[in-house]
């Protein structure tokens, strides 16, 4: 059993839990993932390393509740513990194993959208303690789901906010934002990294296209084991099949189908399941806008 | 009675059993094993034995049951195998202990499986404990993986007296035995996990949860948590896809995920969340064992299901007893037929699989007759699902992190027939990460022979 240390809501939905799980801290490193599974009749969910500690043994996960097993998860407290946590999976970002002197003559930014800040914050993190400076766009629909703003500043360059509903930050998509910084502002990069919801990842690669801009993003696939085995996860990134869980997350962006990735991502949603989520998002009053372009 | 007739064995009825995951065979009553070991001859020199993997003395076990010495019988059987409630039922006997008996040449050979599957029932619903331990001799191995190679290395380490830890990449213990095979062929609860649980008293520790060459490596294992050995069993569990058009569509699965969410994860159980898209019609790519597995999981979950075959019925690597229960159950099969591009509806899910039909040929170099195409024979199966059952190749993940470990072009660890060792001292391997895909049993002898060499490696230390 792995034991939850502490449990922090966020934002509206997204909670923050330190896990007790020493082998992976040990080895955990940006850009990879964990699996987990709640108890015995659970099923299998991976969710992004957000930050770990070697010497407490401890993992942090920020998740969002979108179904079955997440709102289950929210309903345990610290002390309470899980059946299953197994990682770290996937690849650790690129970036981990640059050359640190190429690595800080690069101009890098982050785009979180959303949930998407918990994976991007361990990567920023990491290059500011090897001496880079990233900067991060850090979108939301509004105030309330701008996540980890204070953490970020502490170990980020410039770091900017969007918000769909223009509640706070700049008034718009981060794709807008990133547009207003490169073509407005004057701002130069070498690279993008895009961490967040598909359609987003979607639309952020269609424009860094247009800029010329490398683009890596973090693809959040249906996953059962997250070791190879099944190839439940598989993507098409330049013309090839890639299993996201080993040869992944982490793609170059301009490679990936997206309208693949997306249909093999809603595979299990069942029409009442998303009526059900529908109703719900539009009882609180969110109108998800991202990337639909043209009603904003 | 007929000498060289087998005692007939309950199964489910067919009509009944395709409608639920109950283990199909129901095993023999205490007459009838008693009544099928009579039959055996006790050959001085038994044929039987020399095709048995790990070589278990099946005359001496077999004399055991025809007297009612069913303890005696199962000491028997634990001198040689870790594992003979599940060998007993999933070795392809066929092929081996009972392909050699003698009076298969003239009538039906002595149902070794099952009678192995008896004693072994029995010993369990008895609570009888075969286990002898040798006192512990301080000295530590880890074995990477818990699956057949892995469960019989670490059992038959601990009998000598090791530390036994095995590390598992999953939340549950038994490879194959867990994801794999399914429930109406291996029961979990009462079979499998008994198993396991006889590891424990033994003394092996199982650390679920452990990806080896992720969450530690070999070399960590060795250098910081001081392991003497290592014993890698990680199995070949990496599934293959043909490569054709449409295979990334929704409702286009390999079978390992189809039957891990259903072994594993019981997606077939109401009260268990993990969802599996069952599919109306069924179309299972491949003529293996694990194609039946598929074939006939589908079946259950109230698919039509069909199997798709490149070659003819004679050519079917599945066992004969599997391909038999299969037809029984109602699965099709769509022989001489191979998939060439799956189609696709408006919503980007299966409609169809385009196929051509198939002729067979000249032998190839595995000696079967080579599948050519029927020109112009191309025709459209109205499927909504499609279960790619092609073959698994070994995961290069736990030899790609160990230093000193290589592999050969097929990816699997290069380790010496007879002892297992690798290219790296201290290091062993066998089963499925060596040999790629093979059998239970194969798997379990190799972890024997490990075991062994191990014991004397450490010995001379």
């Amino acid at each position: 059993m792995y034991k939850i240390l502490t449990k922090k809501q966020l934002a509206p939905k997204i909670y923050m839990m330190d896990i007790e799980a020493p082998r992976v801290a040990k080895s955990a490193l940006p850009g990879q993932f964990i699996i987990l599974r709640i108890d015995e009749k659970g099923e299998r969910i991976p969710l992004t390393v957000c930050d770990y500690d070697r010497e407490a043994g401890t993992i942090t996960i920020v998740f969002q509740v979108i179904g079955g097993s997440t709102m289950e998860l929210a309903k345990y407290e610290a002390g309470d513990a899980i059946a299953d946590f197994v990682g770290p999976l996937g690849q650790p970002s690129e970036l981990v194993h640059e050359e640190k002197e190429s690595l800080k003559k690069k101009k890098i930014i982050f785009i979180a959208g959303g949930v998407g800040a918990a994976p991007v914050y361990p990567q920023v993190k990491w290059l500011h303690e090897h001496g880079v400076d990233a900067d991060v766009i850090i979108g939301g629909k509004s105030k309330d789901f701008i996540l980890f703003e204070d953490e970020m500043k502490k170990v980020a360059g410039n770091v900017y906010i969007a918000t769909d509903d223009g509640s706070y930050g700049f008034n718009g998509m981060v794709t807008d934002c990133l547009k207003d910084l490169v073509e407005n502002q004057g701002k130069k990069y070498d690279l993008v990294v895009a961490i967040g919801p598909m359609i987003m990842m979607k639309f952020v690669c269609k424009l860094t296209k247009e800029l010329g801009l490398k683009t890596i993003v973090s693809l959040n696939m249906l996953m059962v084991d997250g070791t190879g085995m099944c190839g439940a996860c598989r993507v098409t990134v330049g013309g090839e099949t890639k299993f996201a869980c080993v040869d992944g997350p982490e793609f170059d962006g301009h490679q990936v189908d997206f309208e693949e990735a997306m249909r093999r991502q809603a595979m299990y949603k069942t029409e009442e399941g998303k009526l059900f989520l529908e109703a719900q998002e539009k009882a609180e009053g969110h109108v998800c806008h991202v990337g639909l372009g043209g009603d904003k | 009675m007929d000498r060289m007739k087998r005692i007939p064995i309950t199964e489910q009825d067919p009509k009944v059993r395709a409608t639920n995951f109950d283990e199909v065979c129901l095993g023999y009553t205490k007459e009838e094993a008693m009544k099928e070991a009579s039959r055996c001859l006790n050959c001085k020199k038994p044929m039987c034995v020399t095709k048995c993997p790990v070589s278990i003395s099946i005359p001496e076990f077999i004399q055991h049951v025809k007297n009612g010495e069913f303890e005696e019988a199962a000491r028997v059987i634990a001198r040689s195998s870790a594992l003979p409630a599940v060998c007993g039922r999933v070795c392809p006997q066929e092929n081996q202990c009972e392909g050699k008996c003698v009076l298969g040449n003239k009538g039906e050979a002595i149902a070794i499986g099952k009678l192995e599957r008896f004693v072994a029932d029995w010993a369990r619903e008895n609570n009888v404990n075969v286990a002898e331990t040798k006192p512990s001799n301080g000295k530590k191995v880890a074995v990477i993986g818990s699956g057949p190679s892995g469960l019989t290395c670490a059992g038959d380490l601990a009998k000598m007296g090791y530390d036994v830890t095995i590390f598992e990449s999953l939340h549950e213990a038994g490879g194959v035995l867990v994801y794999g095979i399914p429930e109406f062929r291996l029961p979990k609860e009462k079979v499998v996990k008994a198993e396991v649980e006889n590891l424990k008293k033994l003394g092996v520790k199982i650390e679920t949860n452990v990806i080896i060459g992720r969450t530690v490596t070999v070399d960590s294992l060795i250098d910081d948590e001081k392991f003497d050995a290592v014993f890698i069993g990680s199995g070949a569990g990496l599934p293959m896809f043909m490569g054709i058009p449409g295979e990334n569509l929704n409702g286009v699965f390999s079978a390992n995920e189809y039957l891990t969410r259903n072994n594993l994860m019981k997606a077939f159980r109401e009260d268990y969340i993990t969802p599996i898209k069952a599919g109306k019609k069924v179309a299972v790519v491949g003529g293996g064992n694990v194609a039946m597995d598929a074939a006939r999981t589908a079946l259950r979950l109230g698919a039509e299901s069909h199997i798709v075959y490149r070659r003819s019925e004679e050519e079917l690597p599945a066992r004969a007893e599997e391909v038999h229960h299969a037809k029984e159950e109602g699965v099709i099969f769509d022989l001489l037929t191979n998939p060439v591009e799956i189609l696709e509806d408006e919503k980007g899910w299966v409609k169809g699989m385009k196929c051509v039909r198939m002729e067979l040929g000249e032998p190839d170099a595995s000696g079967r007759r080579r599948p050519v195409p029927i020109e112009g024979s191309e025709f459209v199966m109205d499927v909504d699902t499609v279960i790619m059952s092609l073959g698994t190749k070994a995961n290069p993940l736990v030899a790609n992190t160990t230093k000193g470990v290589e592999i050969n072009k097929k990816k699997c660890v290069i380790a010496d027939e007879e002892t297992g060792l690798t290219t790296r001292e201290g290091v062993y391997a066998g089963g499925d990460a060596v040999t790629g895909a093979a059998t239970v049993i194969l798997a379990m002898g190799a972890g024997k022979k490990a075991a062994k060499a191990i014991d004397e490696y450490l010995s001379n230390k």
